[in-house]
């Protein structure tokens, strides 16, 4: 156990440094979410005023939809960076060490979590410069980063797992976005649930974009649903634990085939 | 670390064979025996299995069957313990260029649990070592070719493995790079008592480095011994002569049917190599017969055995040719060269 975690451990401070002599990556991912508040947000400020529209303003109901959408992709490209290890070599030299296997995906997902920590806490700050209301204060927002982490790191374990199996960037690519774009679509990130057609309701109660995004605005809007949000996060962390394990099992995969 | 197997092999195959997805048989049974503490040389041209041999060896790929034993372990029952014991330098080079050469180093470390002031004192002692003190701090990426191979090296050595595997450590290099390569494995074998698997497609390189060497061709070992006694077996001396045309089908073989003195004749349909005992008395007569059927000489020349012919004993074809062919083989399916 002390062994797995400073392995893990060994991984993530690889990983961060990479990331920090690349910062300017972190600024590369924050544009996307950062169009989606300052243009989606005035323009579809009506949608507040649709009847059966919940929320105190379309910002406070795009806000936590960002956040999560933000993660889900953060964590779903990171096995890029796989593939770019692959083919350096620098994958082989670390599964011929004694490493354990599953610090190697560990060691990414802690990384993907720390950088969604820190695009999720600027995302948060421009809202609520723009007018965003957060109710359940720090626990709120502890929900919030707590879903957008075990979503983004559910991706991160998956895409880096898919890297080890495809080894091509391209494979890699279209099959992310097979999977990853429906995903977005059939969710409420952007629109309320209720005022979405049936069939895609139906959707995205198995989609676990919609359990972060549920239980993140749930638990920042006033008159939370604390059951369907321990419900929701449960379901989140579960889902970390699969990816992990086929994410683990794809090690084998990849030393069968080179 | 460094303690002696009973038999005092550092690594033990038998009857490994290695098949691909798409039936490539890139091992086709092969048995190597590798004495420890010294440097044991697999020489073959592109696609000969080498790195197969090495991936397999260091528990990177599996069998499909045969035994490994890597320092009195099997590799595939015990792949956690080989890897406490081995330390590899692949084809690809494994450095992190996203890191400088310390992080590179204690990267290593830390997956082998060394931590603290052992740890430090460690990585100080191999950037010394390895010339790297002053880039210590500098990027990977922005190493040159021959700085990532020592780098590459030094971070296989951290642990003091006792075997270590060194897949074409100079392919790629400069010449004299090469050189400076080839004296730091020197010094390790000679100084550290380290094994070393080296495997190559420089002959010269083999030859030099080697104490002892196994020939690879197609998945086969079709000769093991010391560059010398594998050399000495061809007594005599080499005429190698090219060609100025291709010749037509079994013409070279007439023609040098009944020039006494040739022990041995190899051939393809631009050049030719004979053993003969005595290489001045022989030219003429080689070059007469030759002309004498038409056929017209580019060059010629005469050699003491070098590894080249011996490869051509066994094989019957030449090296450099071999080793074209393989690497033309292998580019169009570029992706599996990894
Ligand atoms: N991952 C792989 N999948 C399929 N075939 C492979 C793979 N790796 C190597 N091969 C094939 O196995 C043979 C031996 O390759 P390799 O061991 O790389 O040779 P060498 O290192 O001697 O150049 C070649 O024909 C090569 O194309
Ligand atoms: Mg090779």
């Amino acid at each position: 156990m002390k062994e797995l975690l400073s392995h893990s451990l060994t991984m993530t401070d690889r990983d961060l440094r990479r990331l920090a002599r690349q910062p300017w990556w972190i600024v590369v991912t924050l544009v996307q979410p950062v169009i989606w508040l300052l243009l989606f947000g005035p323009l579809f400020k009506g949608i507040a005023n649709i009847p059966g529209f919940h929320a105190h303003s379309y910002i406070q109901f795009l806000t936590p939809g960002v956040v999560i959408m933000t993660a889900f992709f953060s964590g779903g490209w990171n096995g890029m960076a796989t593939i770019d290890d692959l083919n350096r070599g620098v994958v082989d030299r670390l599964l011929v060490s004694p490493l354990r296997r599953s610090a190697f995906f560990i060691g990414h997902v802690l990384q993907t979590s720390v950088s969604i920590i820190i695009q999720a806490a600027i995302i948060v700050v421009l809202a609520y410069a723009m007018g965003a209301h957060f109710a359940n204060g720090a626990l709120g927002l502890l929900v919030l980063f707590t879903a957008a982490v075990l979503l983004g790191g559910s991706l991160n374990a998956v895409s880096n797992g898919l890297a080890l199996i495809f080894r091509r960037e391209e494979t890699l690519i279209a099959t992310l976005n097979v999977f990853m774009l429906p995903l977005t679509f059939l969710s409420s990130a952007f629109m309320q649930q209720n005022l979405i057609p049936h069939w895609m309701q139906v959707g995205a109660r198995f989609n676990p974009l919609n359990w972060a995004v549920q239980a993140s605005r749930s638990a920042i809007s006033s008159g939370t649903d604390w059951g369907s949000v321990g419900t929701h996060l449960g379901l989140l962390a579960g889902l970390l634990v699969v990816c992990m394990a086929f994410a683990t099992r794809t090690i084998h995969t990849y030393q069968s085939s080179v | 670390m460094n303690q002696q197997r009973p038999n005092g092999n550092a690594i033990e195959i038998e009857s490994l064979v290695k098949v691909y997805k798409g039936a490539v048989r890139a091992l086709d049974g092969i048995d190597l025996v590798v004495p420890a503490g010294s440097v044991f040389g697999l020489l073959g041209p592109n696609g000969a299995g080498k790195t197969t041999a090495v991936k397999i060896a260091s528990t990177l790929s599996f069998p499909t069957s045969g035994t490994i034993r890597v320092a009195g372990i099997d590799v595939v029952a015990h792949p956690r313990q080989v890897r406490e014991a081995i330390g590899v330098v692949g084809q690809v080079s494994g450095v992190d260029v996203n890191l400088n050469g310390r992080e590179n180093l204690r990267l290593q470390g830390l997956i082998r649990s060394i931590h603290g002031r052992e740890l430090k004192q460690r990585v100080n002692e191999l950037l010394e070592q390895f010339g790297l003190a002053d880039s210590a701090k500098r990027v990977a990426r922005n190493y040159s070719g021959g700085m990532q191979r020592r780098l590459d090296i030094a971070t296989a050595l951290v642990h003091r493995p006792q075997v270590l595997f060194l897949d074409e450590p100079t392919t790629g290099l400069d010449p004299e790079v090469r050189t400076e390569m080839w004296q730091e494995i020197e010094r390790l074998t000679h100084e550290e008592g380290l094994t070393i698997l080296l495997t190559t497609h420089y002959l010269e390189e083999a030859d030099r480095l080697a104490a002892k060497l196994a020939i690879l061709d197609r998945g086969k070992v079709v000769a093991t011994g010391s560059p010398e006694e594998l050399k000495q077996e061809l007594e005599g001396d080499t005429i190698h002569v090219e060609l100025r045309e291709d010749a037509p089908d079994g013409t070279i073989r007439v023609a040098l049917e009944n020039v006494k003195g040739i022990r041995r004749l190899d051939h393809d349909v631009r050049c030719l190599r004979a053993r003969v005992e005595h290489g001045a008395t022989a030219i003429p007569l080689v070059l007469q017969a030759l002309e004498s059927k038409g056929l017209a000489v580019d060059s010629v020349s005469v050699s003491r055995p070098s590894l080249d012919d011996v490869y051509m004993r066994y094989t019957g074809r030449e090296f450099a040719r071999a080793d074209e062919e393989g690497a033309r083989q292998q580019s169009p399916a570029g992706e599996e060269k990894r």
